[in-house]
């Protein structure tokens, strides 16, 4: 099972490193890792996607809270929050198939970003199902290169 | 009225205090002396000079030079255990620093409250494989409660004010504080700041009333009521408020081995300690339970066993002060989160309304039950097959037991030696049984007595060491005459390595892998000549190998000002019992055959 968790952290030296190492040494499997700074310059966020049970989440959120540069640990376990990963991709399409490209593009409100004679780079962003669709649509013409922010979070709050 | 005055004053006031303009290195030892450190154990080399040269000016902190910067850290590490107060160790960059990582790994095993500083390469050499550079702040990463690496002169005074109060609170352990060179030598006016703010840490929690009502119910109506007892009864300050507990609810109480002074073994409701060489009785009364109370614990493996088998049929409650120990290792009925002291201090007064009287003997309330677990203590007594000359290693603990009335300070290195001082000296307060736990770093003993000794001069400290453990920190004889530390050391030397031997008895048919310390080309000749090292380091040392000899050589011992050394000559095929194997269970707990087979 996979979990998203937000941490806020001090923006401070080591920080990442502190984060990343307590994953590794206690043996759990992070997924996607996202970090930058809030609107207060003294403190990060970080996403995290952790893979592994409840058992697991529990250890992950306390060993975290144990980190004396983890100021806050959101566990969004119940669905009381809005998830987005930016995601962006060439996609090989040249005159032939550019319009088909482009068209699914528009259904699923992506960007192209750059466009090249045999290839379209393109900006997707959204939840893990519509981007998991539309990656698997683009697989059919041959995705060449790939890269993804990794989700990030936030409660939704009344 | 002058109360008043003085709390005016203090609001006219209540900025930071501004320094004279001094060099980092200055700031540095200014700033640990307002944390009121008064010893370090200091090692010097090219990126730590400064801090050495300031340190030559305070008038306050006293500078001790191990031979070893991992005698250093142990050092400091004996000082932590043996106070509650951060023990402070500090070495150079690059090997210097390596060589500490052994100790930090060990207070943070065992919970031990430790500044270790470190100097670094210049700022602007950092990354560039410069002449002893490590990334000491990465690499030291896993085994920190915390750790700085000093970027701007003036964070120095904030650092280590943090540093001292991240090792000393909470769940106490390790900070590290790497200072480059640079720092060291730039000039600033520091600011010594009067509190501090850390947004992620946080106070030590209290129990939730609900949680603790809970307990007292779980207590009422419970027949076969254990205490299993560790090392957060001693960092909380908690064993008065454990011994009040123990004696209203009459139940009996097991430590672990961090545990052990935190319940006086003296007492009838004590069963000393429990786990793999505990004794048979506090093993059983724990598994056998019907409510097992586990207080500042973490149900380490050489505690429990095979851990799904462990008090398996008794409602554990587990009361600690590190939310991620609670359903870590074991998952229990009744977590509580908080402060160990709080709680117990809590539990008394629950215990008190509800008319619970404090009972130092007759212990009525489960009657059964404690009569079962006398049985088990008639039956299975922690004993050993004495011999006529020969020196058994049990016999010299208990000898010295009674000739120290059990008021010593006991530090051990690891391995069978380590378990006999556990066993057979009977501990009677908190901070009395100073041992790499956890960790179980070999060569602890010795530089750990040092540490102790500085820390409590008017009071016997004892290393217990094996010969193989001694070795490991042997330099450290030199610190020892130098600044006149009189810790004495016992060394039950059986020329091997005990403990590995004895699971090569156990498990690998005696075959020995380099378990052999001594000469193999001159078996009967005793190696090394630890009355000839000793005489080297300027330190008195006799060897014993007759028992008759024992309890005069003891005396001498224990007569001396100064640093002394017995090197104690015991057969080395003695193996340390109760044992129960590793991943097993306390029925499969191997006895002195003596006692017959184990019967439960």
């Amino acid at each position: 099972m996979r979990h998203t968790i937000s941490i806020l952290v001090e923006n401070r030296f080591g920080v990442l490193t502190r984060v990343a190492g307590m994953f590794s040494g206690r043996g759990f499997n992070i997924d996607s890792l996202n970090v930058a700074p809030t609107n207060d310059p003294s403190t990060s966020r970080m996403t995290i996607v952790v893979r592994g049970d409840d058992t697991v989440l529990e250890q992950v959120t306390k060993q975290l809270h144990k980190l004396i540069d983890v100021i806050e640990i959101q566990d969004f376990r119940d669905g009381g929050y809005v998830d987005r990963e930016l995601v962006m991709l060439r996609v090989n399409a040249d005159s032939e198939n550019r319009s088909e490209v482009m068209q699914i593009c528009d259904i699923f409100r992506a960007k192209i970003v750059d466009v090249q004679p045999k290839r379209l780079a393109i900006e997707i962003t959204g939840n893990e199902s519509k981007i998991s669709k539309f990656l698997r649509l683009m697989e059919n013409f041959g995705i060449s290169d790939l890269t993804r922010t990794g989700r990030v979070a936030m409660a939704r709050v009344e | 009225m002058k109360t008043t005055t003085t709390s005016k004053t203090a609001k006219l006031h209540p900025g930071p205090e501004r320094g004279e303009t001094m060099n980092g290195a200055e700031i540095l030892v200014a700033s640990l002396e307002r944390e009121g450190v008064e010893v370090i154990f200091a090692y010097p080399g090219g990126a730590s000079m400064p801090i050495h040269q300031a340190l030559t000016r305070s008038k306050i902190i006293r500078t001790i030079l191990p031979r070893h910067e991992q005698g250093g850290v142990f050092a400091a590490g004996g000082y932590g255990r043996a106070t509650g107060k951060a023990g402070v160790c500090m070495a150079t960059s690059g090997p210097g620093a390596t060589n500490l990582v052994t100790g930090i790994a060990d207070a943070y095993m065992d919970s031990i409250p430790l500044v270790a500083i470190t100097g670094q390469v210049p700022q602007e050499m950092i990354g560039r494989g410069a002449f002893q550079e490590t990334d000491f702040f990465g690499m030291t990463l896993p085994v920190v409660k915390h750790s700085y690496l000093v970027m701007d002169i003036h964070e120095i005074p904030r650092v280590v004010k943090e540093a001292f109060h991240i090792a000393q609170t909470g769940r106490p352990g390790p900070v590290v504080i790497d200072v480059p060179k640079n720092i060291q030598n730039q000039t600033a006016q520091p600011i010594f700041p009067p509190d501090l703010t850390l947004r992620g840490y946080d106070l030590p929690p209290h129990a939730d009333p609900v949680a603790l009502n809970e307990v007292i119910g779980l207590i009422k109506s419970a027949h076969r009521p254990m205490i299993y007892a560790g090392g957060g009864i001693i960092s909380s300050h908690a064993a008065g408020e454990l011994l009040e507990f123990a004696e209203r609810t009459q139940i009996p109480v097991a430590t672990t081995l961090m545990g052990i002074g935190g319940f006086p073994e003296d007492h009838p409701l004590s069963l000393k300690w429990l786990g793999m060489h505990g004794t048979v009785y506090a093993n059983c009364a724990v598994n056998e339970s019907d409510l097992l109370l586990a207080l500042g614990v973490r149900f380490d493996d050489r505690v429990t066993g095979k851990v799904e088998k462990f008090a398996e049929h008794g409602t554990i409650v587990h009361i600690d002060i590190d939310f991620s120990e609670l359903n870590k290792n074991k998952v229990v009925r009744l977590p509580i989160h908080s402060d160990i002291k709080y709680a117990l201090t809590e539990l008394n007064r629950l215990l008190s309304e509800g008319g619970y009287e404090r009972h130092s003997s007759k212990f009525t309330l489960h009657g059964k039950w404690f009569n079962q677990v006398q049985q088990w203590k008639e039956r299975y007594p922690l004993d050993f097959q004495d011999t006529e000359d020969l020196i058994q290693p049990q016999y010299v603990v208990r000898l010295l037991n009674d000739m120290t009335k059990g008021d010593a300070i006991i530090t051990t290195g690891v391995g069978q030696h380590q378990m006999w001082a556990g066993q057979y000296y009977q501990f009677k307060e908190p901070r009395q049984f100073l041992t790499s736990a956890g960790l179980g770093a070999m060569g602890f003993g010795f530089p750990a007595a040092l540490g102790a000794k500085v820390a409590h001069p008017d009071r016997q400290v004892i290393d217990i060491d094996g010969d193989g453990s001694f070795l490991m920190n042997v330099q450290e004889l030199a610190c020892a005459h130098i600044e006149g530390i009189g810790a004495k050391v016992i060394i039950l030397n059986n020329q091997h390595l005990g403990m590995v031997v004895q699971w090569e008895d156990r498990f690998y048919n005696s075959n020995r892998g380099h378990t052999f310390l001594g000469d193999p080309r001159d078996r009967a000749r005793i190696y090394p000549d630890y009355v000839q090292l000793c005489t080297g380091f300027g330190v008195p040392c006799e060897r014993v190998v007759h028992k008759k000899d024992l309890r005069a050589a003891l005396q001498r011992m224990l007569d001396s000002d100064e640093c002394y050394v017995l090197d104690i000559m015991v057969p080395y095929t003695e193996h340390v019992l109760p044992m129960i194997p590793a991943g097993k269970t306390y029925r499969d707990i191997i006895i002195d055959e003596r006692h017959g087979k184990f019967e439960g």
